[in-house]
């Protein structure tokens, strides 16, 4: 039966890659190299695109037309893309100085212990995203989760207003992704080799200086690979910003998905996304550098 | 190996199969809760027709929607002054309305509108008007003025909710600044744009569906709603006001059209002409609270229904219908409210 | 390694902490179980909540349940769900372990990298980016399937979920046994089909679950892509939200979250099961 596989290794690797290549070049590649075309060109205002080429999605994102029709700056967009990096940097920060201990605490613990940990840290994240941050309008809402029990002891008087603010964004957003950033430094941490701790200790080093000048070094590409996880989904996010968020403190992706279903500018949404790809690459392109460079290092050493 | 291939094989013919659209089917694409499930029983048991619902939010959406090449919906439901964007788009089809049994009981005033001429494209379905409600509980204010929406008093303390697309918002500006619909003065735009822009600071959400659930839990005021939907608020307890300001509020009629795509004409002229029956058409009224443009409806509305103020405005009320604005205008509020929208 | 790590000792009375243990790393791990987890429980606690407005609790009852059980849309989005899911791991499932077999196997050759990058591409881009992308592409192409559009997409994003699994599998098997099969005569395919296709089910029965559940659990791709009748379950869901908060969300969400949990048990005692196995 095997005489129908081509004989050589390449035609063999060759068969099966080609669904992969296939499928993912058709329905990915061109999709995105076409969004990028549509980009430049211009909108028809009833949606969709007219195909006359023009830079106007792009001219759009620093500048606009005003309604005397000169072209100013325009900060608005900036604005959203500025709270877009803000607010992810927060979520990946929070996400970092919440799992970190977590993921070392796992590690300290006996061997068939830590698979259940892990197990638990990835439940919540396997469930549908959309329900889990449903929840946090309940936990953060008026009269919610949070304030039901404060306003009925006499605590506060009034609604704290947690909803539809950067804060309850910040929240969401750090929830969605905080498993992302807990599995690869525990994944880093489990190489560890405890007996360099010992070895510091014994060199007079105490508590903090072993943390940050053994541990933390050692683990540096669980985090950094952490970091990048949690950021990069963050940039882009939707679910987050759009429940919690109301509609008034757009991020990238909800700007995004609002030129296609409302604002009817796909050019411009189009722009918005090769913008947002262009970010993903350049961090990614720094990620494999880094970590090419510190193999490099650690094969000289 | 082979009989794991053709097992394979066989399961997934049956899956696609199963995504071949039966006959007798009908798919509505309808605003939130704007149809009735026992309207949707009773027209499934007398016709036989399998309906299927899914819902927009606004206007604008079911225009990117049906752009963006969705196909498969037989009855969307827009409003008058998008009925032309559609018919010049190519977007719906004619379907010879008038020539339907039943529509000798349309209303005459609402027989062979602006929008539709000849009654080629649409069947009715409820025609209402947009103002603002407010939370009798927490607002001691009585709706009398537009003002009280764009210059909110200190009272509503950042718990306004506005909705979500530009199309309405603007043309109850353009009605408390007296400016005409449809302007192309890019002056009297940058007049609506400052005053909307200086109401955001009182915006705490920008929503066209939950409006009522914000007004009930406190989380909002003051919103803009539709007359039906907040008293659909109202019905469910919450102290839900739907304000009649002395400038005016802004009229609209939702009709039914036919997709260009639709894959069952004949069973969505079906239920255009069952829409059209005295009977069911006050199932939906009075399911909804609007207004209908069905002669003989009202003698099958609830106790409930005939004496709710939001079908009963002052009889002093100005009711403005805007008409399909020019790409000029068009473009114009559209940089306006990406503007506010920033 | 954990043999390394000693247990506290007691000197002086007062409890000394050995290296690399700190105080408060497990009060620290309990508030972040406790915030992990808060969601999850409200949502399901909620859903008990007789009251319609989802925030005032208003006695316990299994209406929302019921009522969600009677609901034609959600069964309707359900089957969809149901249908794109199936398919959709079937597919990926079998492109991602021919494909992986290849990347794993196959040695380092020209256009490995690439071929790699390739595969993995749908994780790394955005999934708001893809769902654009992927709506442009079949709107200009003309291609409108309805539930087949949804379909496309799905396979296209769950190879990569797929991929992961089946791969470290392969790498963690060493070839001993195929070897061995070899030398005792049996044909390349009869060595592929009784030795490495077992050795490897597994792997592949982990990847087309998380593809499953990656499918099952799909927004913001299946809200943009799909066309009339194609509702999932999450896109009636977000439906619902906006349409108003009843506690009807909580019941159906928290019956999707079971069912998530139970795939996502089942594949981790697979897996564990599977490590068990291999290290004899």
């Amino acid at each position: 039966m095997s005489d129908w596989l081509p004989k050589s290794a390449a035609g063999r690797r060759w068969l099966g890659l080609a669904p992969s290549y296939f499928v993912i070049g058709i329905f990915m590649l061109i999709p995105m190299v076409i969004m990028g075309v549509f980009s430049f060109l211009e909108p028809n205002p009833y949606g969709g695109v007219k195909p006359v080429g023009s830079l106007a999605a792009y001219i759009k994102i620093a500048f606009e037309y005003d309604l005397e029709d000169k072209l100013v700056f325009n900060p608005g967009y900036l604005n959203i893309i500025f709270r877009s990096f803000q607010l992810s940097f927060g979520a990946t920060l929070l996400c970092l100085i919440f799992g970190f201990p977590v993921a070392y605490y796992i590690t300290l613990q006996p061997e068939n212990r830590r698979n259940f940990y892990i197990y638990l840290v990835t439940i919540p994240f396997w469930t549908n995203l959309l329900i889990r941050t449903f929840a946090w309008i309940i936990i953060l809402g008026r009269g919610g989760v949070i304030e039901a029990p404060l306003l009925a002891t006499g605590i506060i008087d009034d609604s704290l207003r947690m909803m539809y603010t950067d804060g309850a964004i910040a929240i969401g957003l750090t929830y969605s992704y905080l498993p992302l950033m807990v599995l690869p430094i525990y994944a880093s941490l489990e190489k560890l080799d405890f007996r360099l701790l010992d070895a510091a200790s014994d060199l007079y080093a105490n508590r903090f200086e072993i943390m940050t000048k053994v541990v933390i070094p050692l683990c540096k590409p669980g985090i950094i690979a952490g970091c990048i996880l949690v950021f990069i989904p963050c940039l882009g996010a939707f679910i987050a910003p759009n429940l919690l968020g109301g509609g008034k403190k757009l991020m990238l992706g909800s700007l995004v998905q609002f030129q296609f279903a409302s604002a009817r500018n796909w050019p411009f949404g189009g722009a918005l996304s090769m913008l947002l790809l262009s970010v993903v690459i350049i961090t990614l392109i720094f990620y494999a550098r880094a970590a090419k460079n510190r193999a490099a290092m650690e094969g000289s050493a | 190996m082979k009989r794991l291939f053709t097992t394979f094989a066989a399961i997934t013919a049956v899956l696609i199969s199963g995504l071949a659209q039966a006959s007798g089917e009908l798919f509505i694409y309808n605003w939130t809760e704007y149809t009735p499930p026992e309207l949707i029983a009773k027209f499934e048991k007398e016709s036989g027709i399998k309906v299927s619902v899914d819902t927009y939010d606004s206007n604008e959406t079911l225009l990117a929607k049906l752009q963006a090449g969705a196909t498969g919906y037989d009855i969307v439901v827009p409003s008058q002054n998008f009925v032309p964007i559609l018919i010049n788009e190519g977007l719906i089809q004619k379907v010879g309305v008038h020539a339907l049994s039943n529509f000798k009981n349309m209303e005459d005033r609402w027989s062979f509108p602006e929008w539709d001429p000849e009654q080629e494209y649409s069947g009715p379905w409820q025609w209402g008007t947009t103002s603002f409600s407010y939370n009798s509980e927490l607002y001691s204010g009585t709706g009398a003025s537009l003002k009280e929406f764009f210059e909110p008093s200190d009272e509503l303390n950042g718990r306004l909710s506005v909705f979500q697309t530009p199309d309405e918002v603007i043309s109850l500006a353009n009605i408390y600044l007296g400016i005409p619909f449809c302007s192309e003065d890019a002056k009297q735009m940058k007049q609506i744009q400052d005053m909307l822009v200086t109401q955001k600071e009182s915006v705490v959400a920008y929503n066209s569906e939950t409006m009522s659930d914000l007004l009930a839990s406190g989380e909002a005021i003051m919103t803009n709603h539709w007359s039906g939907y907040s008293r659909l608020g109202r019905l469910t307890g919450a102290p839900i006001v739907y304000a009649y300001p002395k400038e005016g509020v802004v009229g609209w009629y939702d009709s039914m059209v036919v997709p260009t795509s639709a894959k069952n004409v004949e069973n969505a002229k079906k239920f255009m002409n069952f829409m059209m029956d005295p009977v069911n058409m006050a199932i939906l009224t009075d399911n909804q609270g609007y207004g209908d443009a069905v002669k003989g409806t009202a003698a099958y509305y609830s106790e409930e229904l005939k004496s709710a103020p939001e079908i009963n405005p002052p009889s002093d009320l100005k009711v403005f219908f805007a008409p399909t604005c020019s790409p000029k205008a068009q473009s114009l509020i559209d940089k306006v409210w990406t503007k506010v929208m920033q | 390694m954990s043999d390394q790590i000693q247990k506290p000792s007691t000197r002086k009375g007062k409890k000394v902490l050995p290296v690399g243990h700190y105080r408060g790393l497990s009060s620290w791990t309990i508030a972040f179980f406790v915030f992990l987890y808060l969601p999850i429980i409200v949502l399901i606690f909620y859903s008990f909540n007789a009251n319609r407005m989802v925030m005032n609790w208003g006695g316990f009852g299994i209406d929302w349940y019921l009522k969600a059980f009677n609901n034609s849309d959600i069964q309707k989005a359900v089957w969809n769900s149901l249908i794109v899911a199936t398919v959709a791991t079937v597919f990926s499932t079998a492109i991602a372990t021919i494909g992986a077999l290849v990347l794993a196997r196959g040695g380092n050759f020209r256009g490995k990298t690439v071929s790699l990058g390739l595969i993995t591409l749908p994780l790394m881009v955005p999934e708001i980016v893809t769902a654009v992308a992927v709506l442009i592409f079949f709107s200009a192409i003309g291609m409108n399937l309805g539930l087949g559009n949804v379909i496309i997409a799905h396979i296209t994003f769950c190879i990569p979920f797929a991929f992961m699994p089946i791969r470290a599998r392969l790498e963690g098997m060493d070839t001993t046994l195929e070897q061995a099969s070899r030398d005792l005569y049996a044909s390349e395919w009869e060595t592929f089909r009784f030795v490495t296709m077992p050795l490897l089910m597994p792997g592949i029965v982990a990847g087309a679950m998380l593809a499953f559940v990656i499918s099952m659990d799909d927004f913001i791709i299946t809200l943009m892509v799909g066309g009339a009748g194609s509702t999932t379950l999450p896109v009636y869901i977000y439906s619902m939200i906006r349409r108003g908060l009843t506690p009807e969300i909580n019941a159906v969400s928290t019956m999707l979250l079971l069912a998530s949990i139970a795939i996502i048990t089942a594949y981790w005692i697979l897996s564990k099961k599977t490590q068990t196995s291999t290290e004899h």
